[in-house]
């Protein structure tokens, strides 16, 4: 029996949506997962949310009420909606509360992340002289990456096909045209091996989930959807991140499979039950890594699961079946509740045209970000 | 080695040298990182001059400016090659990587030190700053 439920789920469609702030796209989703629970803003007994650039979340009770729940504003990055999460699963189990708000949503500026090197620790000149681009590090990292495990720009090609494939068929997503294998191939090269249609865009949205104890969601629903586990991990010594002048010689392991370890022992299941999976795509070597840095294939075993097709909706293990940060853009606060909703949807069986067409009873979704941390969740129906 | 200008930065490499060096730093725990900072404890260390490729990309657009300090358009940007040269024993030191073609550029190919102008400062200096080359 677990112990906290996802009773109500919430999106406002990502993308760009110039007349909404970000805190009025968080608010549009809060009441869109508050009317799939079936319950008011004045049930809501807590709340925890974050953005990065979209302002405070609990300046939002300005518009959804001012009942003088507990709200609590949560900043982790990449792990923010997982961190909230995390947050509202402990604030439940402990028997504080029995029903409570997690919401995520962001609004970033077009182009990539600027980044003040200082706010890293870093000198000047590191920015100066070029290197404080997310994008070099990606780059490197699959580099290294596929040199060492014979992974090939085929796959690369094929996780970007994938995405947007999955994509077309979200009415939510951001990037809603199916862009073909030889337009993603010939895209224009941004970092080596990478090209245009292989990264993710920084962009807007929002995700709201109601969480409920056992005892609740019995009143709420006959459907609930189980958190078997959530666990945020930061990294280990020597992992390669991002915004590193230097790096250990000796290699270490980074927060994502320190963070899957930890979330697969919390539900008491490995990788092989999982029934489908979103992986962080922040662009398709991401994807290509973070299926074995989270246990489901060995390093290398990419390359032959992306050519049969494996991680499609109709493979064995599908993989971002929304069409993951590809399709979507990402907005921090909002990405890994992204991840959650869309597994919820798949769980419940309603995910429209995009649903698996196998039978789903559990589902794994990642994170990872900078500096080097990581959010997992396992959920079941 | 003769060379007009100054360095971009202070304690990045030994300078003015006929053999210069990256200066790292050893911290109180005894973990070695490049650059070195100067923080309390941090001892400098001169590092080896010369190393193999860990990895590489190239950056294929103009940076934001600020924090890049080239002053160049969109269309006069010329796409620069970076890379992790690990210097046996010591670090993988993040890098510029010059006379070579992104084609040439294999992990694991020995690669050493070198100083070489970046940019240039509002008075018409060279600015100099440390890249990789490959070794012939």
């Amino acid at each position: 029996m677990s112990d906290v439920a996802i009773v109500g789920i919430g999106i406002h469609p990502f993308g760009r949506t110039p007349d909404r702030t970000g805190l009025e796209q968080g608010a549009f989703a809060v009441r869109q997962a508050l009317g799939d629970a079936g319950i008011t803003w004045g049930d809501v007994q807590f709340a925890y949310g974050g953005s990065q650039d979209g302002g405070n979340a609990d300046t939002m009770v300005e518009e959804l009420g001012l009942t003088g729940l507990q709200f609590i504003n949560v900043a982790n990055g990449c792990a923010t909606g997982g961190s909230a999460l995390i947050s509202a699963y402990g604030a439940i189990r402990s028997g504080q509360y029995d029903l409570g708000l997690v919401v995520g949503f962001d609004k970033h500026e077009q182009g990539s992340f600027r980044v003040r090197p200082a706010d890293w620790g870093l000198p000047e000149w590191y920015g100066e002289v070029g290197f404080a681009l997310t994008t070099q590090f990606f780059a490197m990292k699959i580099q290294r990456y596929m040199a060492l495990h014979g992974i090939t720009d085929d796959a690369l090609i094929r996780v970007a096909e994938k995405a947007f494939t999955n994509g077309a068929l979200n009415p939510t997503a951001w990037r809603r045209r199916a862009l073909s294998y030889a337009e993603i191939a010939q895209s224009t090269m941004i970092s080596d091996p990478l090209r245009q249609y292989m990264f993710c865009s920084p962009g807007e949205g929002a995700v709201a989930l109601i969480l409920a104890s056992p005892k609740k969601a019995a009143q709420l629903t006959r459907h609930p959807v189980w958190l078997k586990a959530a666990a945020m991990r930061t990294r280990g010594a020597g992992s390669f991140e991002v915004f590193s002048p230097s790096l250990s010689v000796e290699d270490g392991e980074g927060a994502t499979p320190i963070a899957a370890r930890g979330a697969f022992a919390m539900a008491g299941i490995g990788p092989e039950d999982i029934d489908i999976a979103q992986l962080q795509d922040t662009e398709s070597g991401a994807e290509i890594m973070h299926m074995a840095e989270n246990g489901f294939c060995r390093d290398g075993e990419q390359e032959k699961w992306l050519r049969e097709g494996w991680t499609r909706l109709d493979g064995r293990l599908p993989v971002n079946t929304d069409g993951g940060c590809l399709a979507n853009g990402e907005p921090i606060g909002a990405s890994g509740l992204r991840q959650v909703y869309e597994t919820v949807l798949q769980l419940r069986g309603d995910a429209g045209v995009r649903q698996v067409p196998k039978r789903v009873r559990t589902g794994y979704t990642h994170v990872y970000g900078a500096p080097g941390v990581s959010a997992v969740t396992i959920l079941a129906r | 080695m003769a060379m007009e200008g100054k360095p971009l930065a202070d304690n990045v490499f030994t300078w003015p040298s006929d053999d210069p060096a990256l200066i790292g730093g050893v911290d109180a725990r005894g973990r070695l990182r490049f650059p070195f900072m100067g923080r309390p404890g941090e001892q400098p260390v001169e590092l080896a001059r010369a190393g193999v490729l860990w990895s590489w990309t190239v950056q294929r657009f103009l940076p934001k400016q600020p924090p890049y300090l080239g002053r160049e358009t969109k269309a006069e940007f010329q796409p620069f090659a970076l890379g992790y040269v690990e210097l046996p024993g010591q670090v993988r030191v993040e890098t510029r990587l010059v006379d070579c073609e992104p084609a040439d550029l294999r992990i694991g190919m020995p690669m050493r030190l070198t100083i070489r102008p970046l940019f240039r400062d509002e008075q018409g200096q060279d600015l100099l700053m440390y890249a990789f080359q490959p070794v012939a």
